[in-house]
C-alpha cells in the first residue's frame, strides 16, 4: 500500500491527534464533571440543583464520546501507551470507571421519583461521578509527567513494579488538584453562559474565583517541581523517527530538568504555559465583569493551555519509565503501524469534522439559557 | 504467568460483557421500533402515534443509559486486565474500536440528548430525523464492534512482524469485509430485534390484559408482531449464515458445537441431541437427522465437515510448523538483518501462534516434548458439552420465535389481540430473547478457546501482569455495583411500565375518544 504521508510525519500527527482529543474531552465533558462536582455546592434545594443538572443533562452524553473515542484512539494509534497505562494505573483506572458509570445513571435516574432521600443520594454519586475522575485524571498525567515503575522483556510483555498507593506522590497530588481546580472552574463557566442570573450562578461565580486562583497557584507550584525535581528523560544514540515501534530498539536516560529542554529549544511553545494562566486571569475578569462568555472562554483556553503544556514539556516522550528508561514510550517507537496510523487519519479526517457540525448544531438546536421555571414546567427533565 | 489471573480476568471479562450485552440488543431494536412509531406519528399526524413513541422512548432512555455506562468498562478492559493482547494485536483491533466512536457512538450519543430534550423545539420530521440518527448510531456501532470481533474469530488482513513482535495490519479490506463480521453482525442486530419486539409485545399484552392504555398497547402490539416476524426469520436464517462460514475459518467451533468426534462420509448428520463424553470423545444417545449438517455446512452433498480428531491432527501439525517460526523470531531478535532466519520465519510465520500454545507448558517452546505438542494440540479443542448445550437452547428459542411471531401476526389480523391466552404467553416469553443472546455469545466465546485470536494468541497469554487481589478488588467492585444499578434498573423500569404514558398523554389526546381504555373483553 502506498502511503503519502511517511511514517514520522504520521507518528507525529497522531502526537498532535492525542493532544486534541484529550483537549476535546477536557474541553466537553470536563465542564460535564464540574458542574457535577460542584452540584453539592452550587444548589441548595431541589430546584437549584436541577438547574445545574439540566444545564449539562442533553449533551453529556456525546461529551462522554470524547473519552470513549479517547481510549480507541489510543488503543489504535498508541497500543502500547494503551496497554501500560491501562494495565499499570488498574486500580486508578477501575475508580475512574467504577464513578463514570455512577454519573450517566444518576443524571437519568435521580428525578424518576420525588422521595427527597433518593435525589440526595444520586446528587452525592453525580458529585463522586464529577470529582474522582477529575482527580484521577490529573494524579495519572502527574505519574505519566514522573514516569511510572514498568519494564518490557524482549517479547515486549510488560510487568509494572508499582502500586495504587504509589501513584500519589507530593507532585502527583499538586497535578490531581490542579485538574480539579481546572475544570470546577470550567464547570463554574459552563453555568455562566447557561443558566439565568440567580443564586446558583452568584454561587458558581464565587466558587470559579477561589478555583482560578488556586489553578493559577497550582500550576506554577508543579512548573517548579518540573523544574527541580527528578523528572525528565533525554533520548540517547541515534534516533530513528521512522524506525519500527519497539521501544527496546531505542536508548533514554534519566535526565532531571529535562522537560524544560524543549521551551529553550523552541521559545514558542512557552505559549501554552502562558495561555493556562491567561486563561484564568481572563475567566477572572469574565466572572468580575459578569460577563458570561468572556468567563467561559477564559477557562476555555485555561484547559487547552494547561494540557498543551504537559504534552510540549514531554515531548517526545510519551509514558518514561522510573525502573529501565530503555522500555520508555516516546512518538517514535510506541505507535502502531504506518499503514493503521494512515487509515485512522484518514477516517478522522473524514468525520472528525462531521462530528463537530452536528455537535454545533445540536448545542444551537438546544440552546438559550435554562431558568428555573423551564425546570418546573417541562416534563422531559431530569 | 499467574493463572490464577487469566482465569479471574476471563471471569471479569465475561461477567462484564454479558451484562453489557443485556442493555445493547434492546437498545439495538427499540430505537429502530421508535423510527417506525414516530414515521407513522409524522405521516399520520395522530397524537396518540406521539404518546405512544414518547412512551416508549423513555423506556428506551432507561435501559439506553446502562448500556453507555457499562460500554465504557468494555472499552478499558482491554487495556487493564488484556495488555499483552492489546500490544499484540492493538494494530489490529484497535482500529475498529476507534472507529466506532468516531462514526458511530459519537452520533447515538449526541443525537440521544436531543431527541429526548428536543420534543418542542424541533419540527416533526426534524424530529424524526433525530431518532433515526440515533438508530443509524447504535447499528453501526454494533457493526464496528462486530468488525472488531469477527477478527478475534477469523484474523484476516494481518501479519505477524517480528520486528515489533507484535500482528500487524496488511489489509485493511479484509478486516472490514471479513464474512464472519458481516454474519455476525446481521445475526447479533436481527438478535436485538427479535428482543425489543418481544419486550414491547411483553409489556402491551400486561396492559391489555389489565385493560389500561389499550390503545397505546394495541397499536404497539401491530408494530412489534411485523417487525418481530421478520426479525426472527433473519435471525435464525442468518444464524445459519455465521455457521457456514464457520467451515471455513473455525471448523473446529463448529465440530464441538455438534459434538462431531470423526470426520464423517458426506453429507454429515445433524445431532439433534445427546450426551457428548469429552474422555470417550463420543456422544451417547445421539438423535440424528442424516444429511442436514453437511447441507447447512458446506451447502452441497458432497463437501465434508471434518471432526475433532481430524482437527486435532492438523493443530499438531502447526505446532511443529509454529515452534520453526518461533525459533527464526528468536535469531531475528539477536540480529534483525539475518537473512536466512527471515527467510523461515517468512514460510512459517502463518503457524506462529500455534507455538504460543506450548507456553502453557514451557517457557520456551522449542525446548518442547513431544508428549507437550500433543498436549497442546488437544488443548484445541473446545469445552464441548457446554457448547452442545448452549448452542442447543439458543437455537431452540430461536424457532420457538419464529413460531411465536407467527402467531402474533396471524392474531393482529384475526382476533386484534383480543385472546388472554396469547396476551400471557406474550409475558411469559420476555425473558426468553435475553436468555438466548446471552447463550449465543457464550457459544461464540467459549467456542473460540484456547485462543483469544483464533490461531494467533491463545487466551492466557493476553492477560496483564496483575496480581490476583487487584483482579478479585475490581471483580468485588463491578459486581457490587453492576448488581446494586440492575435492582434499580430494572425497579424503574418497572414503575415507568406500572405508571404508563401518562405523564406524555395531554388532555387532547385523552379527550380523543378512543384514547380512553376500552372496556374488559
Amino acid at each position: 500500500m502506498h502511503m503519502p504521508l511517511d511514517y514520522e510525519t504520521l507518528r507525529l500527527i497522531w502526537w498532535v491527534l492525542l493532544g486534541v482529543l484529550l483537549i476535546g474531552f477536557a474541553l466537553t465533558d470536563g465542564y460535564d464533571l464540574g458542574v457535577a462536582a460542584l452540584l453539592p455546592f452550587v444548589g441548595r434545594t431541589d430546584e437549584e440543583r436541577r438547574l445545574a443538572i439540566n444545564a449539562v443533562a442533553p449533551h453529556w452524553e456525546g461529551h462522554q464520546v470524547w473519552l470513549i473515542l479517547g481510549g480507541g484512539a489510543i488503543f489504535a494509534a498508541w497500543p502500547f501507551v494503551y496497554a501500560i497505562s491501562f494495565s499499570g494505573f488498574y486500580l486508578a483506572i477501575f475508580l475512574v470507571l467504577a464513578s463514570l458509570i455512577l454519573r450517566p445513571v444518576a443524571f437519568k435516574y435521580r428525578s424518576k421519583h420525588t422521595d427527597a432521600a433518593w435525589r440526595n443520594r444520586w446528587d452525592w454519586a453525580l458529585f463522586v461521578g464529577g470529582l474522582v475522575p477529575a482527580l484521577v485524571f490529573g494524579v495519572a498525567v502527574g505519574n505519566a509527567i514522573e514516569g511510572a515503575p514498568f519494564r518490557l522483556d524482549s517479547d515486549l510483555r510488560m510487568t509494572y513494579e508499582g502500586s495504587l498507593l504509589g501513584l500519589f506522590t507530593p507532585f502527583t497530588l499538586v497535578a490531581g488538584l490542579l485538574s480539579v481546580a481546572m475544570l470546577a472552574l470550567h464547570g463554574a463557566g459552563f453555568l455562566a453562559v447557561k443558566i439565568e442570573e440567580g443564586p446558583v450562578l452568584a454561587r458558581a461565580r464565587g466558587i470559579a474565583r477561589v478555583a482560578a486562583l488556586a489553578s493559577i497557584v497550582l500550576f506554577i507550584l508543579g512548573g517548579v517541581m518540573v523544574a527541580k525535581g527528578h523528572m525528565g528523560m533525554r533520548l540517547t544514540g541515534v534516533v530513528d523517527t521512522s524506525g519500527p515501534s519497539n521501544p527496546l530498539m531505542s536508548a533514554s536516560v534519566s535526565a532531571p530538568g529535562a522537560w524544560l529542554d524543549n521551551y529553550g529549544a523552541h521559545p514558542w511553545m512557552w505559549i501554552a504555559p502562558v495561555l493556562g494562566i491567561a486563561g484564568s486571569l481572563m475567566a477572572l475578569a469574565g466572572i468580575s465583569g459578569r460577563r458570561g462568555w468572556l468567563n467561559f472562554a477564559g477557562t476555555s483556553i485555561a484547559t487547552t493551555g494547561i494540557i498543551s503544556t504537559v504534552g510540549l514539556s514531554m515531548f517526545p516522550y510519551i509514558l518514561p519509565s522510573t525502573i529501565d528508561p530503555r522500555s520508555s514510550l516516546t512518538v517514535w517507537n510506541a505507535s502502531s503501524s504506518h499503514v493503521t496510523l494512515f487509515i485512522m487519519l484518514v477516517v478522522t479526517i473524514i468525520f472528525l469534522p462531521i462530528v463537530l457540525g452536528y455537535t454545533a448544531w445540536v448545542i444551537k438546536a438546544l440552546s438559550g439559557r435554562l431558568t428555573i421555571k423551564d425546570v418546573r414546567t417541562s416534563p422531559d427533565f431530569y | 504467568m499467574d493463572m490464577a489471573v487469566i482465569e479471574l480476568s476471563r471471569l471479569q471479562f465475561a461477567l462484564t460483557a454479558l451484562y453489557h450485552f443485556l442493555f445493547v440488543p434492546l437498545t439495538l431494536g427499540l430505537s429502530f421500533m421508535l423510527v417506525i412509531m414516530e414515521s407513522i406519528y409524522v405521516i399520520t399526524k395522530r397524537p396518540i402515534w406521539r404518546v405512544i413513541t414518547r412512551f416508549w422512548g423513555k423506556l428506551f432512555g432507561i435501559n439506553f443509559v446502562l448500556g453507555v455506562a457499562t460500554g465504557l468498562t468494555m472499552e478499558f478492559e482491554f487495556g487493564m486486565n488484556w495488555a499483552y493482547y492489546a500490544h499484540y494485536v492493538g494494530d489490529i483491533f484497535g482500529a475498529p474500536l476507534a472507529i466506532e466512536g468516531l462514526m458511530a457512538f459519537f452520533l447515538e450519543a449526541t443525537m440521544v440528548g436531543v431527541m429526548f430534550f428536543g420534543w418542542d423545539k424541533l419540527g416533526r420530521v426534524q424530529h424524526l430525523l433525530v431518532t433515526f440518527l440515533v438508530a443509524l448510531g447504535t447499528n453501526l456501532s454494533a457493526l464496528w464492534i462486530l468488525i472488531a470481533n469477527g477478527w478475534m474469530q477469523n484474523p484476516v488482513g494481518a501479519t505477524f512482524n517480528p520486528d515489533t513482535m507484535r500482528m500487524e495490519v496488511s489489509n485493511f479490506g479484509d478486516v472490514l469485509f471479513n464474512p464472519v463480521a458481516q454474519a455476525k453482525f446481521v445475526h447479533t442486530v436481527s438478535a436485538g430485534y427479535v428482543c425489543a419486539a418481544t419486550f414491547v409485545m411483553g409489556v402491551s399484552a400486561y396492559y391489555l390484559l389489565r385493560g389500561k392504555w389499550t390503545n397505546v398497547a394495541r397499536r404497539s402490539m401491530m408494530v412489534a408482531s411485523a417487525f418481530g416476524l421478520a426479525a426472527s426469520l433473519s435471525v435464525v436464517v442468518l444464524g445459519d449464515e455465521s455457521g457456514y462460514t464457520l467451515t471455513d475459518n473455525q471448523k473446529m467451533k463448529l465440530a464441538a458445537i455438534e459434538a462431531m468426534w470423526k470426520t464423517e462420509e458426506a453429507p454429515a448428520a445433524i445431532t439433534v441431541f445427546g450426551l457428548p463424553d469429552i474422555q470417550a470423545r463420543t456422544t451417547h444417545f445421539a438423535v440424528e437427522v442424516p444429511y442436514v449438517m453437511g447441507l447447512i455446512g458446506t451447502r452441497s452433498l458432497t463437501g465434508k465437515i471434518d471432526g475433532i480428531e481430524d482437527l486435532v491432527l492438523r493443530a499438531d501439525s502447526r505446532i511443529r510448523s509454529g515452534v520453526i517460526a518461533y525459533d527464526a523470531v528468536q535469531k531475528l531478535k539477536v540480529n534483525r538483518n539475518d537473512v536466512a532466519a527471515r527467510a523461515v520465519f517468512e514460510e512459517h510465520k502463518r503457524d506462529i501462534g500455534y507455538a504460543l500454545l506450548l507456553k502453557r507448558y514451557v517457557s520456551d517452546p522449542r525446548q518442547a516434548t513431544n508428549e507437550q505438542i500433543m498436549k497442546a494440540a488437544a488443548d484445541t479443542i473446545p469445552n464441548v458439552p457446554v457448547l452442545f448445550f448452549l448452542f442447543r437452547i439458543m437455537a431452540g428459542i430461536g424457532f420457538l420465535f419464529i413460531a411465536y411471531f407467527a402467531a402474533a401476526f396471524w392474531c393482529a389480523s384475526a382476533c386484534g389481540f383480543r385472546r388472554n391466552w396469547f396476551l400471557r404467553l406474550a409475558t411469559f416469553m420476555l425473558p426468553l430473547p435475553w436468555i438466548a443472546i446471552e447463550f449465543g455469545w457464550m457459544v461464540a466465546e467459549i467456542g473460540r478457546q484456547p485462543w483469544s485470536v483464533d490461531g494467533v494468541l491463545p487466551t492466557f497469554l493476553g492477560a496483564s501482569s496483575l496480581t490476583v487481589p487487584q483482579v478479585w478488588a475490581t471483580i468485588i467492585g463491578f459486581t457490587a455495583l453492576y448488581g446494586s444499578l440492575a435492582v434499580i434498573e430494572v425497579r424503574l423500569m418497572l414503575a415507568s411500565i406500572r405508571k404508563g404514558p401518562v405523564e406524555h398523554a395531554p388532555d387532547e389526546v385523552a379527550h380523543e375518544g378512543p384514547f380512553a381504555p376500552l372496556p374488559a373483553e
